[in-house]
């Protein structure tokens, strides 16, 4: 059964993006909004939008039976949930089910299924995929610590079975470290958490955060390739490329394999991302996460590739199978994509909302932006401080890095900080260019620098 | 009177969890530097602390009510 009036669970640039898709695949598009997100851009782009409830998240966005209510109210057949909010809960998935319309997005048992980090990665390794190895449980002492590390290889972390937030981690290169380490955390580990227990885990050097893009449909998967995403601050991405420069043909094809395998064994519907860490000293990659969702970094993949996933998705949900075969999605060219948030970059990313001035977008060949802001429209303080992303390709990573560097340099956003300054920094830094960073780069690169001047 | 005004637009909070005791009631002295509320911008937490010393008289912005700003938040006796 095609959908024929989507309700969209979801704001600023993620709900734009959803009405421009739902509009042309002739979808009629009923956008939910707070009462602070009356003048949002996707209200203005959508066929007719609702208030679901005032300003604060959990009593609007995050609201269940508001949102339901007011989906079911318009006549909606299905709810688009975006990403964040509820678009991983798998409770409201179940509330949508149960009111008679089409969650876009897998099942609400692989939601809670492949949310559960012990859980999904039992299914990773039932799958064949690799994990990070580790001790799959407490060690009882010293002696079954050494005998662990021998089977997971070194350097291997300490960490407290009770700890959290890397408190008590140890890193042990070689058996004798281990054996000198392990009575401390376990020392640590009792007076910190009153519980001495420990684990181990394989320690990944120079870690690279590279996600693999699948579509399912129930039945049958796809990878559409991956995604390096190691450019963060705080955990939160700033800086996201496709494909991931830093994997060799062979190491690509082996990683985009065990996504789809994990993902079929699970019956995935719709589109997903499985996060990895990669090693580059050792080519290994491990399974960390499953985001059972489109992404914020998702064009990067769609400029690549030249599918439109969010179209894929909405179709997928419909009842259709998927329409896309392997051997179609070709890898063309490197793409791009930088956050542009209201924060100032030159003071500790300080939050900025405000009214947006003039507005300057970069356009032309190779340019794409994502954006939820127009002259004249003030930034709600109360939910992220996502304004847009500019999203560029180029035939291959320095063309496309070019092309940002120059389109960054036409982007204009009046009236408000953004983080463009921190990215045209980026643009032009060696290692960045040449592709020589990890997870834990970003954060000593700005501690040394100043990005006052930019 | 003297006030306190919230330095950025967002949620004002007046304790720092849900169930915790306020930072300050009305009748407490405050000092120049105490925290009086939280305001939450953009999901980033920013402490809204005193300029001026004095004694609480009323507080104009209930807990988790959205603030504008330099919105008063409370008004102060000398």
């Amino acid at each position: 059964m095609a959908i024929r009036r989507l309700f969209i669970a979801n704001r600023g640039e993620i709900a734009v993006r959803v009405v421009r898709s739902a509009k042309a695949l002739g979808i009629e598009t009923v956008q939910a909004h707070s009462e602070a997100d009356a003048d949002m851009l996707a209200v203005r782009l959508a066929d007719r939008a609702v208030c679901i409830g005032p300003a604060a998240a959990k009593h609007s966005y995050l609201n269940i039976e508001a949102v339901v209510g007011a989906a079911r109210e318009a006549g909606c057949d299905a709810v688009h949930p975006g990403y964040g909010f509820l678009a991983e809960n798998a409770a409201f998935a179940e509330a949508v089910e149960a009111a008679g319309m089409i969650f876009v997005g897998p099942s609400p048992d692989t939601i809670r299924t492949m949310g559960d980090k012990a859980a999904a990665r039992a299914a990773a390794i039932a799958a064949g995929v690799p994990v990070v190895p580790g001790s799959d449980g407490r060690l009882a002492d010293v002696a079954a610590a050494v005998a662990a590390a021998e089977a997971i290889g070194y350097p291997v972390m300490i960490k407290a079975a009770a700890g959290g937030g890397g408190r008590g981690i140890r890193v042990a290169d070689t058996a004798d470290d281990l054996r000198r380490l392990v009575p401390q955390a376990q020392a640590e580990a009792q007076a910190a958490f009153g519980d001495g227990g420990f684990y181990l885990e394989r320690v990944v050097r120079d870690a690279r955060h590279i996600e693999v893009q699948i579509v399912g449909d129930g039945s049958r998967a796809v990878h559409c390739f991956e995604r390096e995403c190691s450019l963060q601050r705080r955990r939160q991405k700033v800086w996201e490329e496709a494909p991931a420069a830093c994997l060799d043909d062979a190491t690509r094809a082996e990683l985009c394999r065990s996504a789809v395998a994990l993902a079929e064994s699970v019956g995935y519907r719709g589109a997903g991302t499985l996060e990895y860490l990669y090693e580059p000293a050792s080519g290994a990659f491990f399974f960390i996460e499953m985001n059972t969702r489109i992404q914020v970094e998702h064009p990067v993949t769609e400029m690549v590739t030249g599918v439109d996933l969010i179209a894929e998705m909405i179709r997928i949900a419909g009842g259709a199978p998927l329409s896309l075969r392997q051997e179609d999605i070709r890898l063309t060219g490197h793409a791009v994509e930088v956050r542009i948030n209201a924060e100032d970059p030159t003071n500790n990313f300080m939050p900025f909302p405000g009214v947006v001035g003039t507005l300057v977008i970069p356009e032309g060949e190779g340019l794409r932006f994502d954006g939820m802001i127009y002259d004249g429209y003030a930034i709600p303080p109360f939910y992220d401080s996502l304004l847009g992303k500019l999203i560029v390709h180029g035939p291959d990573r320095g063309a496309a890095i070019d092309r940002l560097a120059a389109a960054l340099r036409t982007l204009r956003v009046d009236g408000v900080k953004t983080t463009a300054p921190l990215h045209v920094a980026l643009a032009a830094d060696p290692a960045v260019r040449a592709g020589d960073f990890h997870t834990q780069f970003l954060e000593p690169w700005l501690a040394g620098r100043s990005l006052a001047a930019e | 009177m003297p006030e306190i005004r919230s330095p950025l637009p967002g949620t004002f909070y007046r304790a720092a969890a849900p169930g915790e005791p306020p930072f300050k009631k009305e009748g407490d002295a405050v000092a120049v530097g105490d925290v009086v509320g939280l305001v939450e911008v953009m999901k980033s937490f920013m402490e809204v602390k005193a300029e001026v010393a004095g004694t609480i008289a009323r507080f104009l912005v209930e807990n988790e009510a959205p603030v504008t700003a330099g919105a008063v938040l409370a008004e102060l006796e000398g």
